[in-house]
């Protein structure tokens, strides 16, 4: 029987060189849910995905998604992983070189057999599911920023993954774009019966369509809950981040001596 | 102290640094198969980019530089009475050393530093990994194909080169200068020899285009994510694939012509 979380991050550390990114953490991603994890920029936001993807293996403990220990995978046994995941990078990455519709056909492609008339049919079905089937004969470069997103969005569903993994995907986007990767996330999600992730530190956009987020500083999980547990939250990084506070636990002022002192006032200016 | 220690630190890097180039040239040979069977229309496709949109400045050079040797040659050698000698310097000159040599520093300013920079962008744009995570090899799909189109065109432009070349120098030394026609092309039939001349050129192009093209794709594919990460290895590609094609053109030439 299947369990319900279908992602499990068990006491992961993980450094860069002698850094520590990630510094014990725990984290479930239940079936079908649409997580969100935050944090500042630096906080190991998109160390964890990449964990999860197996891009990276971590020092100490271990991630499990459906059940089997990623790291423990050899090359043949995470690509047949990954073939279930779908990931949405932070600016698309699409393919340059290829059309809007050679992109989302690019996964059918070389892992199916299926023939071309069934490919068409299904790209553009997908392409009508993010609103950009006209768009199919498109470059990527006469495409903008949030029609790029969508076409990526197109592209990581391409093969009905059970995993989405989406690396900031409301950076740098219009308020009409925002609500409609927003409520894009949240239909695809529940129309495939996935599961995703969303690292983001767009946190009003993130709230109106996540059942479940993680708040990381600092490489640990400071605060966990639903959407109305962390509005209402008191810890203080979290109030700070959630209520876009200038000053808190996280300073405005970079680390430096005192302001006096840099002035030289009250020295002997004689 | 410090600059022992920053030596010292150069010296380690560069050891890796070519160690894992080694292990990236290994990867993509071990992973050619899969770049033949499933893609072999993407490496006709960068045959054509890196060998026929690379025509152009193959044909003008070739034709210059066979122009230019033609004159020079002429000069010297009617100094001693051999000036129908000069189809054969021509011929020998570019068959055995200037054919694949220009060639190949020109493949790889014009096709070498396209091949980083379009690498180090896929890197920057994160498609490499986005094609990572889609479960598709990039070494197999990206990386295999480039270097066998690059490996492919470098012979056939060096050919080409050659070929241009000595129907500049015969340009300038039959129809400009006035040197006899049938004696410029038997004296440089007889002079060529195939296996000697003609196939040694063909396996140093074959040499520097392998050269050429893995440095141009590690480079790219090891660039930092940056502007400045690409520029740096366009210009490592082009500094880099030149000085590997000289180094390697004594190398050669001192087993294929002297017999050391």
């Amino acid at each position: 029987m299947a369990t319900q979380n279908l992602i499990e991050v068990r006491d992961v550390t993980f450094t860069y060189d002698v850094r520590p990114v990630l510094k014990g953490i725990n984290m479930t991603f239940a079936r079908g849910k649409v997580v969100a994890v935050m944090g500042q920029s630096g906080c190991g936001k998109t160390t964890l995905l990449r964990l999860i993807g197996g891009a990276l293996k971590p020092t100490r403990g271990e991630v499990r998604v459906a059940g089997q220990v990623v790291h423990e995978l050899d090359t043949d046994g995470l690509y047949r992983m990954r073939r279930k995941m779908g990931m949405l990078f932070q600016f698309g990455a699409l393919f340059t070189d290829l059309s809007v519709f050679d992109n989302v056909a690019f996964q059918m492609r070389e892992h199916t057999d299926l023939p071309d008339s069934m490919i068409r049919d299904l790209v553009l079905m997908k392409l009508h599911s993010v609103g950009l089937r006209g768009a199919h004969g498109l470059m990527p470069s006469e495409l903008s920023g949030g029609m790029a997103r969508r076409v990526a969005l197109a592209r990581a569903i391409a093969l009905d993954p059970m995993v989405i993994m989406y690396d900031e995907p409301f950076a740098g986007l219009d308020p009409i774009s925002l609500s409609v990767i927003g409520n894009l996330i949240r239909r695809l999600n529940d129309a495939l019966g996935a599961t995703s992730i969303v690292v983001t530190h767009d946190v009003q956009e993130s709230l109106k369509i996540v059942d479940y987020c993680y708040f990381m500083n600092q490489g640990v999980v400071e605060a966990e809950g639903t959407a109305d547990a962390i509005k209402a939250s008191t810890v203080p990084y979290v109030h700070q981040f959630v209520w876009g506070e200038m000053d808190g636990p996280v300073a405005f002022q970079y680390p430096c001596p005192p302001y006096t002192e840099d002035l030289n006032l009250g020295a002997d200016r004689a | 102290m410090r600059s022992v220690r920053h030596v010292g630190g150069s010296v380690v890097n560069g050891i890796w640094r070519l160690g894992y180039a080694s292990r990236f040239f290994v990867l993509t040979l071990l992973k050619s198969p899969v770049s033949f069977r499933r893609f072999h229309q993407l490496t006709m496709r960068e045959v054509y980019f890196t060998g026929v949109l690379s025509l152009i400045i193959i044909v003008v050079s070739g034709l210059f530089v066979g122009m230019v040797l033609a004159l020079q040659g002429y000069e010297t050698l009617q100094k001693y009475g051999s000036s129908e000698a000069v189809g054969t310097l021509v011929a020998l000159s570019l068959v055995r050393e200037l054919g694949p040599v220009v060639a190949a520093l020109l493949f790889a300013s014009r096709a070498g530093s396209a091949m980083t920079a379009e690498i180090g962008l896929m890197k920057a744009t994160e498609q490499i990994s986005a094609m990572e995570m889609m479960a598709v090899d990039p070494i197999a799909r990206v990386i295999g194909p480039r270097f066998w189109g690059g490996v492919i065109s470098m012979p056939l432009l060096a050919a080409m080169f050659s070929a241009v070349g000595v129907f500049g120098g015969y340009l300038i030394a039959v129809v400009l200068i006035g040197v006899d026609d049938g004696a410029f092309w038997s004296q440089m039939q007889a002079a060529v020899d195939w296996r000697q001349d003609v196939l040694n050129g063909v396996i140093k192009s074959c040499v520097f285009g392998v050269a050429v093209t893995a440095i141009a794709l590690f480079e790219g594919y090891d660039a930092p994510p940056t502007a400045e990460g690409v520029s740096g290895a366009t210009t490592r590609t082009v500094v880099t694939s030149s000085l590997a094609i000289l180094g390697l053109d004594f190398i050669l030439t001192a087993f294929m012509f002297t017999g050391v």
